[in-house]
């Protein structure tokens, strides 16, 4: 999506850009050819193609990302709980690298999942949600929840065709995590501080210092707390949910799509330069 | 980790443009990487070998360019650089920062050898 509009041009590598053609001749005479191209171009074209996808079907995907462990099927759980009578119908798509566990826990609450196993591949790429779109029915649905992988590494890199990330950091992780791991906490659109029933007896996490982490990647996505669990804070989760649910399809009703906030915020600058 | 998958990305693109110009062999690659891509320019050098074995660019040498994070006050307008968990304005001190450059992963240019040397450099002349 970035190769006619010109937003691979950062300020970066302008210069090297505009220093020789789109095709110039090296020194020994070969051949070189300006391509400018995302190196994931193949993955993204994909993406692209499973955003359409979603859509055509005004379903929300969004991209769940954390650790191992942070509680990303609890969650899910919950959610489909505190959905329970309401008018939300949703699917969840399913990222482990083996078993069918997660997806099972899901359809035992009579919910639709789709599990993908990546086998050794640490992170969703927009290919395996293609495939798993194959066989997930989107009629009728308002949101897709796409599990990725545990890992706050990989799969920020990668696009899935999905609207929003949604990042877990358990409170048991530490606070200092999206100093760590900024390429993915800077991504989040939303973050949940999950778990946080334990806070009482853990005296080294401090709210505070998680946010100002997250603000020092200049990200003003929402902190919530919630505890999956022992079902607090779920309320403020699902009004979000609802909010950018009715926000999404305002969007495509005037005929534009949601993208991830990194791409959109990169887009804008790009244009505006 | 994930530099793998990348490296087997690249190589697709790499043969695409290769076959559109007729290239015999990819000589070099080069691609920009900014730290806040999540890619690790080492890893990608491990991974290369493997994805480009038995592919035209089997020769090529990968060059990795990196390039500095760069982000704009969104409130007082001052640009300057920073590291990569502290996006802040170096003036006013202020996380509301837009980036300007930093999260690049491009494949910003390819050398070919190309079958008709002279006939290409007639061409450019034209």
């Amino acid at each position: 999506m970035c190769d006619t509009c010109g937003c691979n041009v950062t300020e970066a590598n302008r210069n090297l850009i505009e220093a020789g053609g789109k095709h110039a001749k090296t020194d020994s005479g070969n051949e070189a050819i300006e391509v400018l191209h995302n190196l994931l171009h193949e993955n993204n074209h994909r993406a692209a193609h499973n955003r359409e996808h979603f859509d055509k079907h005004q379903v929300l995907a969004i991209n769940l990302m954390s650790s191992p462990g942070s509680g990303k099927t609890a969650l899910l759980e919950a959610t489909i709980d505190a959905l329970a009578g309401s008018d939300l119908s949703i699917a969840v798509i399913e990222g482990d690298l083996e078993t069918e566990n997660d997806a099972q826990r899901i359809r035992d609450k009579n919910i639709p999942a789709i599990q993908i196993t990546t086998g050794s591949a640490c992170h969703l790429d927009a290919y395996m949600v293609h495939d798993a779109l194959h066989e997930l029915a989107l009629d009728g649905l308002d949101i897709v929840f796409i599990e990725n992988v545990g890992n706050l590494v990989c799969p920020a890199s990668f696009d899935l065709g999905h609207h929003l990330n949604v990042t877990l950091l358990s409170v048991t992780e530490g606070d200092d995590k999206p100093a760590k791991y900024p390429v993915m906490f800077r991504a989040s659109n939303l973050n949940l501080l999950t778990k946080a029933d334990l806070l009482s007896v853990l005296d080294d996490f401090s709210i505070s210092e998680a946010e100002k982490n997250i603000r020092n990647l200049a990200n003003p996505a929402p902190v919530f707390q919630l505890s999956a669990r022992k079902n607090q804070g779920m309320e403020q989760w699902i009004d979000w949910l609802k909010q950018q649910l009715k926000h999404y399809r305002e969007h495509l009703s005037q005929g534009e799509t949601v993208l991830p906030d990194i791409q959109r915020e990169g887009q804008k600058l790009h244009a505006a330069g | 980790m994930h530099e793998l998958a990348i490296c087997q990305s690249i190589i697709e693109q790499v043969k695409n443009i290769a076959a559109e110009n007729n290239a015999q062999a990819v000589t070099k690659i080069i691609v920009q990487i900014g730290p806040l891509s999540g890619v690790e320019a080492p890893l990608l050098q491990h991974a290369f070998p493997i994805a480009s074995a038995g592919t035209i660019a089997k020769n090529a040498q990968l060059e990795t360019q990196l390039l500095p994070i760069k982000v704009r006050c969104n409130l007082c307008g001052n640009e300057n650089e920073a590291v990569i968990n502290k996006l802040l304005c170096s003036a006013c001190g202020a996380w509301q920062t837009s980036l300007l450059s930093g999260d690049e992963m491009l494949l910003s240019s390819i050398e070919l050898e190309t079958e008709d040397l002279e006939k290409e450099e007639e061409k450019s002349h034209v």
